[in-house]
């Protein structure tokens, strides 16, 4: 059961977006996402979805893995929305009945608001289904780069992450082991009031955490013998190259925002 | 009646994705009361999957398991009450600790049984003794402890709940040969004492054949054979082709066998082999 959490989970293949270079996709996604908040009018947002899907499509992944990241959110979209459009008062009036009102501006609010987080979602799934977590984060490392001349430790952030993306699935499955064994001793998990059941998760919580830290001593000696001193001087076994389709994906992407842009200036 | 019975158990680890795997497949058994069994087999052949149904901690996909003829999911409300009727220790049970001092711990099974507080410490200090865990230890924080001791006050939790049936997951893995002698032995002194049955998970072949009266044997999700430590090792020969060993003593007889001298006996410890060849000796007088 705890097994079906996926967390930015990377699906490799072979398409065009996979082999474009890290750092390229994660500036692409933050132009992406300014895009997306830019514009006000609907055309606006009928150009961000065809963005969003045209990368879809160029990823080669089934739709469906992409439905399923949207999917757990749903319910909180739905209850937004709904919000939006019962207590936001002014526009026209659609209808009115008592004390509800739906107003133009209330179901334009929504309608924006479930396209963007749907959208937002869907093009965060396009970069991490097509990069794997280790390569993400060696190009934030990259990106992160200047900042080391004020001091600010790029390189120790960058190991901080992937430890812990590495130690995502080891923890899983030492969690559920240790569930199983209390279990066997008779411990009750899920059932009784809310005291019981955050008492029930002590047994489940100390070994876990006594485990991480001697798992995190371990793997400090283990790093150390290997001569771990820090990021200065380290060569990398992947480097990072961009080429021509690099540059081609960047220019589309800000020919998009640039016509949102301009779209939104024209209609007002 | 046999104390635990499968019917066609199979499990399947997360059926209809791309991931299936037959992890048990159609294992049939029944064991007997009082019975001191080895499970052996390679790492994935199935062991640890098996065992876990044992006390409900899986649902077989399909099959049925029998405790004392009970059908344990009959009624998914006791299953609870199985897990007390059968103790598991599992691997590296150290890992599991957590209270505060070691009589808080060994007490957690107990009084999640509903016990008095009687019973309770009634239970932990008689478990403690057999175990060889000194007294002065139920005060201190099991965190303080060395491995081995540790991995007994971790077998003693379990121990203390008085299960039927207790099975344990490798319990001298990881430990110097003393330290396994140790566990061992007290494991066994814990069946002869309380007759309850006793199953061992063990990858050594040896310390199976020196404690076993049983062994069941897994190989690729199936069973292999489950019969008595002397017809298991009469077929040493297939267990040597599924890739497991015998213990030494029996392949030097077997050598011997090969060579023409038989002792139209099985030999799987040294001591059994010291007799065989004395009581030879004595028949030719050269002793």
């Amino acid at each position: 059961m705890i097994k079906d959490i996926t967390l930015g989970q990377y699906f490799p293949s072979d398409s065009i977006i996979h082999r474009l270079d890290p750092r390229f996709k994660i500036v692409i996604m933050i132009v992406y996402m300014i895009m997306l908040f830019s514009g006000d009018s609907l055309i606006c947002l009928g150009i961000g979805t065809l963005y969003t899907l045209i990368s879809v499509v160029m990823t080669k992944i089934s739709f469906k893995l992409y439905i399923k990241s949207i999917k757990p959110i749903f319910p909180f979209l739905i209850f937004t929305a709904l919000l939006n459009i019962f207590f936001i008062k002014d526009g026209d009036i659609y209808f009115q009945w008592k004390f509800i009102k739906i107003t133009s501006s209330g179901v334009d609010t929504s309608i924006f608001m479930i396209v963007r987080i749907v959208l937002l979602l869907i093009g965060t799934s396009v970069l991490t289904y097509t990069t794997s977590p280790i390569v993400l984060t060696d190009a934030i490392e990259r990106l992160l780069n200047p900042l080391k001349k004020i001091k600010f430790p790029v390189h120790e952030l960058a190991m901080i992450m992937s430890i812990a993306l590495r130690f995502i699935p080891t923890l899983i499955e030492e969690t559920d082991k240790i569930i199983s064994a209390q279990k066997a001793r008779g411990a009750e998990l899920d059932s009784g009031n809310l005291i019981a059941k955050t008492k029930g998760l002590i047994p489940i919580l100390i070994p876990l955490l006594i485990s991480s830290f001697r798992r995190a001593e371990e793997l400090a000696t283990a790093m150390e013998c290997r001569c771990y001193n820090g990021g200065d001087g380290r060569t990398r076994l992947r480097q990072m190259k961009s080429g021509i389709s690099d540059y081609i994906a960047l220019f589309f992407t800000v020919l998009f925002f640039i016509a949102v842009i301009i779209i939104n200036h024209i209609i007002k | 009646m046999s104390i635990l019975k499968t019917e066609n158990l199979t499990y399947v680890y997360s059926q209809g994705t791309p991931f299936e795997k037959i992890a048990v497949n159609k294992i049939n058994i029944e064991i007997e009361k009082g019975e001191f069994v080895g499970i052996i087999g390679h790492t994935g052949s199935g062991k640890s999957t098996l065992i876990q149904h044992f006390n409900g901690l899986l649902q077989p996909t399909s099959g049925k398991i029998f405790i004392d003829g009970n059908d344990i999911w009959s009624n998914k409300e006791n299953i609870r009450q199985v897990r007390f009727k059968v103790g598991l220790v599992f691997q590296y049970p150290e890992y599991q600790l957590f209270e505060e001092n070691v009589f808080k711990d060994i007490a957690f099974g107990p009084k999640n049984m509903g016990l008095s507080e009687k019973e309770i410490k009634e239970r932990v200090y008689d478990t403690a003794k057999l175990l060889e865990i000194p007294e002065n230890f139920m005060k201190r924080s099991p965190f303080e402890l060395s491995g081995g001791q540790k991995r007994r006050v971790a077998i003693a939790g379990v121990m203390a709940m008085n299960p039927e049936i207790l099975i344990l997951d490798e319990p001298s893995a990881g430990l110097d040969p003393h330290g396994r002698d140790i566990i061992l032995d007290i494991i066994k002194n814990y069946h002869k004492k309380t007759g309850s049955t006793v199953m061992i998970v063990s990858h050594s072949m040896e310390d199976t054949a020196k404690y076993a009266e049983k062994i069941l044997v897994m190989n690729k999700s199936e069973l292999f054979c489950y019969d008595t430590v002397e017809n298991v090792f009469r077929r040493s020969e297939e267990i040597e082709k599924i890739g497991l060993d015998v213990p030494q003593i029996t392949r030097v007889f077997n050598k011997l066998r090969s060579h023409g001298i038989s002792f139209g006996k099985e030999i799987y410890t040294v001591e059994r082999a010291r007799e065989v060849i004395l009581d030879m000796l004595k028949k030719e007088g050269r002793i």
